[in-house]
């Protein structure tokens, strides 16, 4: 029942990507993507990643879907047409890869097969030792705060950079002539529905994240996840309320002091480890135990991870938001 | 090919196929912001691929339960590396995003052909 499912919403995936790429509607195409990542998320589920699937539903078809809709508000909507020229030498490209790509698979392990060499690496010393080096049951939290806590550490830094980056390109001052048309600073006050729906979510997509926070040692979860939901939760009330009042509520500063924050706070981590004699990020040496040391350890990361993500969504959305669309010419 | 093959594979050809979707987006359609769907499209083809890779027949989420008899779990390293890439990706696609607003500003147009014709 589950591999029928399976192959249906896979269809389903390849039906929607084809329906975004034809649409010359941007908002159309944005509506789809959105609805893709959520395919995209029950199908990370049915293949065992719960975390992924999490993540996957809260950023994809949460925040990537906003950040869209705010780009095209200050763009266009209509896409104008492709460039006919190349349109099928890229048919002939594409088709061939998808042939080439197709015939590579032919001699790889079928899908879920115990034996194959993906399975035979790393991956069994991380199901196996997972209980008793850190006293708690979720093996991906277990790898992405300890076993790989580098990794996790050049993402957190990452997304730091990218929402700088963001920060740097549209915080920009901008002109205030005519050609500036004036923004619309109501939100969605004025409908009844969004607002009384919308106020009585925020609370608990808080609560719920801050679960995800916190609980994510024992169940999916963790900073990530955790960053997203609180993130999303700030934006809907920044869409409900508009853009002057959700800035009241949390400034520009105070998501800069969280991006800040966080990824400081995971690093800082590393760099007491050492000072108390371990390698960086090497929780064990932090308390007397070292199980209950690892816990304190990933606890602190996860809490920085998710202190920095939410911090960057927020902040790249409010670059968005913030800018004031040019009436176009043309 | 025998059913099993095909129900072994079937995934591997959905990435395939969904990678190319959202390359041909990228190398054929001249507006901007419908590039990056593209982008993101080939971004989660690949996801879908490691993903693909880490289940394990009969095996459920890499959360280890207390009592369980010969439990199998699916692999978590493929897991634990999508699910940082997931973020790190759409802040990356921001980035991207914020570069196309900024043209549009100075071009009026966010079209490959016009952005051409403009320079």
């Amino acid at each position: 029942m589950t591999i029928v499912f399976a192959l249906f919403l896979l269809t389903l995936l390849v039906v929607t990507a084809l329906a975004i790429v034809r649409t010359k509607n941007l908002f159309i195409a944005t509506m789809l993507l959105s609805i893709f990542s959520l395919l995209m998320a029950v199908n990370f589920f049915i293949l065992d990643a719960a975390d992924v699937a999490l993540t996957e539903a809260a950023v994809g078809a949460g925040v990537t879907t906003v950040i869209f809709l705010s780009a095209l508000r200050l763009t266009s909507q209509y896409e104008r047409g492709s460039l006919a020229s190349s349109r099928w030498i890229a048919v002939i490209v594409v088709v061939t890869t998808t042939v080439l790509l197709i015939s590579g698979t032919i001699n790889t392990p079928n899908l879920g097969d115990p034996n194959a060499p993906v399975h035979q690496h790393v991956a069994p010393f991380y199901l196996e030792n997972t209980e008793a080096l850190m006293g708690f049951p979720n093996v991906v939290t277990a790898v992405l705060s300890s076993f790989r806590g580098y990794d996790t550490l050049g993402e957190v830094f990452v997304v730091f950079i990218a929402a700088v980056g963001v920060m740097f390109i549209l915080d920009a001052r901008q002109g205030t002539g005519p050609e500036y048309e004036l923004r619309v600073e109501k939100g969605l006050k004025h409908h009844l529905i969004p607002r009384a729906v919308g106020g009585l979510l925020i609370p608990f997509m808080l609560l719920f994240g801050l679960y995800v926070q916190f609980h994510g040692e024992y169940g999916p979860g963790g900073g990530f996840q955790a960053g997203a939901i609180v993130a999303t939760a700030f934006i809907l009330h920044a869409i409900l309320e508009g853009e002057r009042t959700a800035l009241k509520a949390f400034s520009r500063n105070a998501q800069m002091a969280l991006i800040i924050g966080g990824s400081t706070l995971y690093g800082a981590v590393g760099v007491v480890c050492m000072l108390k004699g371990g390698t960086f990020l090497d929780y064990s040496v932090l308390m007397e135990d070292p199980v209950t040391a690892r816990q304190v350890g990933i606890i602190i990361i996860e809490l920085g991870v998710g202190m920095a993500v939410c911090g960057a969504l927020l902040s790249i959305f409010h670059s968005f938001a913030a800018r004031k669309p040019v009436a176009q010419a043309k | 090919m025998t059913l099993d093959a095909f129900l072994g594979h079937f995934n591997y050809w959905v990435f395939a196929i969904l990678l190319m979707i959202g390359f041909y987006a990228v190398i054929a359609k001249g507006n901007l912001i419908k590039k990056l769907v593209g982008l993101s499209i080939f971004q989660s083809a690949v996801f879908l691929m490691y993903i693909s890779m880490s289940k394990v027949e009969g095996g459920t989420a890499p959360i280890l339960q207390a009592g369980a008899v010969d439990p199998i779990y699916s692999n978590p390293l493929p897991q634990v590396l999508i699910l940082t890439a997931i973020v790190v990706g759409v802040a990356t696609l921001s980035l991207g995003l914020a570069i196309v607003v900024r043209i549009n500003e100075r071009y009026g147009s966010i079209e490959e052909r016009e952005l051409l014709d403009a320079d």
